[in-house]
């Protein structure tokens, strides 16, 4: 079953093209990576599904029914959740409230809120930090604070900035664990990733973007031995080394 | 509402684009500072009551021309400008902004009032016998004081133009606003950057309160008349644009103007605040500014 | 449960107080409750929902205005005048906060539009009461009365700021122990990520404005019921709304009693100045002014946000 689907979806920022196009579907219960250089489109697209940016055309479908065009809180509600890149956690509240936030998209009872906040935060690994104030956080918690938060709003899809750059060893692996369990639990996951150990371990299937457009799409395997890809990333000087010596 | 004869129009449109003049010298500043610190400077028009004042004592006590205590106002401004980002703006480059806007408001209240409390609230003038000159061109009477005001205004933006686009200092200070860490990281001292345009806004506000004091009353609540149609010009014309603080002035100079000639008493002011919150709402890069991605 | 009856406790005193002061102190500490009343209405929409607005002597303005003009023409109640002030303060709110939301003014902007509403609106008071009512407007002498809102002595009026008082930070922490107030709290914050985590911020910002206003506004009334009198400046003017934001800001925007702590400072800083510096009136705005610099800069969260965190780094170290 097919739970987001983008069609055509495209974005310019005066006279760049951020997104060319653009077309994917996303199914239920399946993690899907996107990769691409630097600046390729990737958070573009996020922001585009998301509510943040408006396309200039194309659509987004979510569960078959189109939130092109809606606002980011509508899009929430209806069960799709986002992290951002760079994190952006409510600085001056304590992780519990930080939370809770999420929590209260679902739960108007404050006690009730707080309570599915506990449970995330355990399920995180930040319950003991759970008094602290969010700003006063190291990075990798500061990702897990960002993950616990997009969680609490009980989404059926999760999008995931870039959730595993900026940790050490550990910490990734910690994070690629969270990410399994949460598949397990039956949320869909659609991530942006540049660690490619992760990406290439979590994705059931991996779409290549590169100035905006989709140049690939596949299991992993095929992936990272299609040449378009190697190209983008590597450049044409590689290929074109490869083939000389061979 | 009465409709106004031709002459009386046109005085209008004479006078408002003088005192248009005016408002551009009293924005200049402050555009200045909000282009390099991105911080809006609520205290503005205290400083240019101190200007104002600084004239004024001048004469009163030593008989000093009031054009010539220019030398004396603008240095004196910059001296105290540079001296507030110093120790008390730089505190809270890093903070959030409206925290920003309430030190400059804090700083404001103190000025206005530490003036009110040794100079009393009484209104005073320059009582200069050629400041009260005026010639007629037509029906059109054009006061002297104005023009020698607009004609600084003209000459201040031109001179500051030359200075932030062909001197080191300048071109340090355009690097400084535009790309803080590329500054940075070509050895510009940011700290030093920053009181140092701090004290040219403050200089050039403190000149803007010299040469208004020609024609306009001298007390310490003037200021706070002042800043706010200083903070309209600034947001009409652009922020951190001297070319647009200019051009704005000038369009509501003659906004005020006009007005004045339609609507009874206060309500001129009306117009600009009204249109301040169209700026704001509508169009708020201003007519020079870049405008905002999404 | 100390928090309580502490709380209980203070009122009591504060109940009783009245019987001990002469009309000097009443007419001070009343003044205190009913800056602390203002205070927190503006705290709800600044200190909690992060949105700092320059001009609530607009929302003041109207809700004195309503009432008295009511009262006088058309013999309206001016309890009920207090009433309907503040649902016109309220739509005010709703009509300027639907413009400037929608149009994305945040920061230093939106607090310079709402200083120019509040100057907008004392220039059109001006105009029509230079016609009008070139003295300002007087509301006539009715003796000692509950029902008119009038008292010729100062105890009563210290007992109904002391209830105005109580209901306001009543509805503070009301709305701070619940999803309202921790929504206020996540704009405030970081509009993006709460529009993300399913926020409404529009909506939550037009909520907070439009409490922030209603208080204000029946602020208002009760002003006009003090003093009897009411003309353009003091209802609508710019020191208005800088006395309304100055105690959440020195005492600790976001808290539920930091603007309580912030008016009763300023209140005694005021009379220290009055009976040692004399002289002019704004003389005391002098001193707020160098104490509003001194907490920016030291304490950018106020007193009370000061000793939060101080408590916080305290708790950490045992």
């Amino acid at each position: 079953m097919v739970l987001l689907e983008v069609r055509g979806l495209t974005k310019t920022f005066g006279g760049l093209t951020a997104v060319n196009d653009l077309s994917f579907e996303l199914k239920k219960g399946e993690i899907m990576g996107i990769i691409g250089p630097n600046g390729a489109g990737k958070t573009t697209l996020f922001n585009l599904i998301t509510g943040f940016y408006h396309p200039a055309a194309g659509s987004v479908f979510f569960k078959g029914e189109s939130i092109t065009g809606l606002h980011p809180h509508q899009i929430c509600k209806r069960g799709l959740a986002r992290t951002f890149q760079i994190t952006q956690p409510f600085a001056n509240l304590t992780v519990l409230e930080n939370v809770k936030i999420g929590a209260y998209s679902r739960i108007p009872s404050s006690k009730e809120a707080t309570q599915e906040a506990l449970r995330i935060l355990e399920a995180v690994g930040l319950q003991e930090k759970r008094n602290d104030l969010a700003s006063a956080l190291p990075i990798g918690h500061r990702k897990s604070l960002e993950l616990a938060k997009a969680l609490a709003t009980g989404p059926e899809a999760i999008l995931l900035d870039e959730v595993v750059a900026g940790l050490n060893s550990k910490e990734a692996n910690g994070m690629i664990d969270h990410i399994n369990r949460i598949q397990k639990q039956g949320i869909t996951i659609l991530l942006i990733e540049h660690v490619m150990k992760a990406i290439m371990a979590l994705s059931d299937r991996i779409v290549v973007i590169h100035y905006g457009r989709k140049i690939a799409e596949g299991v992993p395997e095929e992936v990272s031995k299609d040449t378009k890809v190697i190209e983008a990333y590597l450049g044409e000087e590689y290929i074109l080394a490869k083939n000389r010596r061979a | 509402m009465s409709l106004p004869g031709l002459s009386l129009l046109l005085q209008s449109i004479v006078s408002g684009i003088l005192m248009g003049g005016v408002y551009s010298l009293t924005a200049i500043g402050l555009t200045l500072i909000f282009g390099v610190m991105r911080i809006i400077n609520f205290a503005h028009g205290s400083f240019m009551m101190l200007g104002m004042f600084t004239t004024y004592w001048l004469f009163i006590l030593l008989g000093f021309d009031p054009y010539l205590s220019l030398l004396i106002s603008i240095p004196v401004l910059f001296v105290l400008g540079l001296l507030v980002e110093r120790f008390l703006i730089a505190q809270v480059l890093n903070a959030p902004e409206h925290n920003q806007l309430l030190l400059t408001l804090g700083i404001s209240l103190f000025i206005e009032n530490l003036a009110l409390f040794l100079w009393s609230p009484n209104f005073r003038t320059l009582d200069v016998s050629y400041l009260k000159k005026a010639t007629m061109v037509g029906t059109v009477m054009i006061s002297f004081p104005k023009v020698i005001a607009f004609l600084f205004a003209i000459l201040l933006t031109g001179a500051l133009s030359y200075f932030l686009k062909y001197t080191d200092l300048g071109k340090a200070i355009r690097a400084s606003s535009e790309e803080k860490e590329g500054a940075l990281t070509v050895g510009i001292n940011l700290k030093r950057i920053y009181y140092v345009a701090f004290g040219i806004g403050t200089a050039c506000v403190g000149a803007a309160g010299t040469l208004t004091a020609t024609f306009f009353y001298v007390n310490p609540h003037v200021g706070g008349i002042f800043v706010i149609t200083a903070f309209v010009v600034v947001v009409l014309g652009g922020m951190g644009n001297i070319i647009g603080a200019l051009v704005g002035g000038i369009i509501i100079g003659l906004a005020e103007s006009v007005a004045a000639a339609f609507m009874p008493g206060q309500l001129k002011q009306f117009v600009i605040y009204f249109i301040f919150i169209l700026v704001l709402l509508f169009k708020p890069e201003g007519l020079f500014g870049r405008s905002r991605e999404e | 449960m100390t928090k309580i009856i502490v709380t209980i406790a203070v009122g009591v005193f504060l109940l009783i107080l009245p019987r001990f002061m002469g009309g000097y102190f009443l007419h001070l500490i009343t003044m205190i409750f009913f800056f602390t009343y203002l205070g927190t209405a503006w705290n709800i929409l600044g200190g909690y929902a992060g949105q700092f607005s320059f001009g609530h002597a607009a929302f003041f303005g109207v809700g004195a205005f309503t009432s008295t003009l009511l009262q006088i023409h058309l013999g309206v109640n001016p309890w009920i005048g207090m009433f309907l002030g503040g649902i016109v303060g309220l739509l005010l709110g709703l009509f300027i906060g639907s413009l400037t939301f929608r149009y994305g003014l945040r920061g230093p902007y939106f607090a310079l539009a709402m200083l120019a509403v509040a100057e907008m609106l004392r220039l059109l008071a001006v105009e029509w009461m230079a016609v009008k009512y070139p003295l300002g407007i007087t509301i006539p002498l009715k003796g000692d009365s509950l029902l008119a809102f009038q008292f010729t002595t100062k105890m009563p009026y210290y007992y109904i700021t002391f209830a105005m008082m109580v209901i306001s930070l009543y509805i503070t922490r009301t709305i701070e122990s619940r999803r309202m107030g921790s929504y206020f709290k996540a704009i405030r914050e970081n509009e993006n990520a709460a529009d993300a985590l399913g926020v409404n911020v529009f909506k939550y910002k037009l909520i907070a404005m439009a409490i922030s206003a209603f208080l204000t506004a029946t602020g208002g009334t009760f002003y006009a019921q003090y003093y009897l009198t009411i003309e353009e400046e003091s209802s609508f003017g710019t020191s208005v709304s800088i006395e309304v934001l100055l105690g959440p800001i020195i005492g600790g925007a976001g808290t539920v009693f930091g603007p309580m702590v912030g008016a009763a400072i300023l209140e005694f800083l005021s009379e220290g100045t009055r009976n040692f510096l004399g002289g002019y009136s704004g003389v005391h705005l002098m001193v707020y002014g160098a104490i509003l610099v001194v907490v920016i800069i030291f304490l950018p969260n106020g007193i009370l946000g000061g000793l939060q965190a101080a408590f916080r780094k305290l708790s950490k170290v045992w």
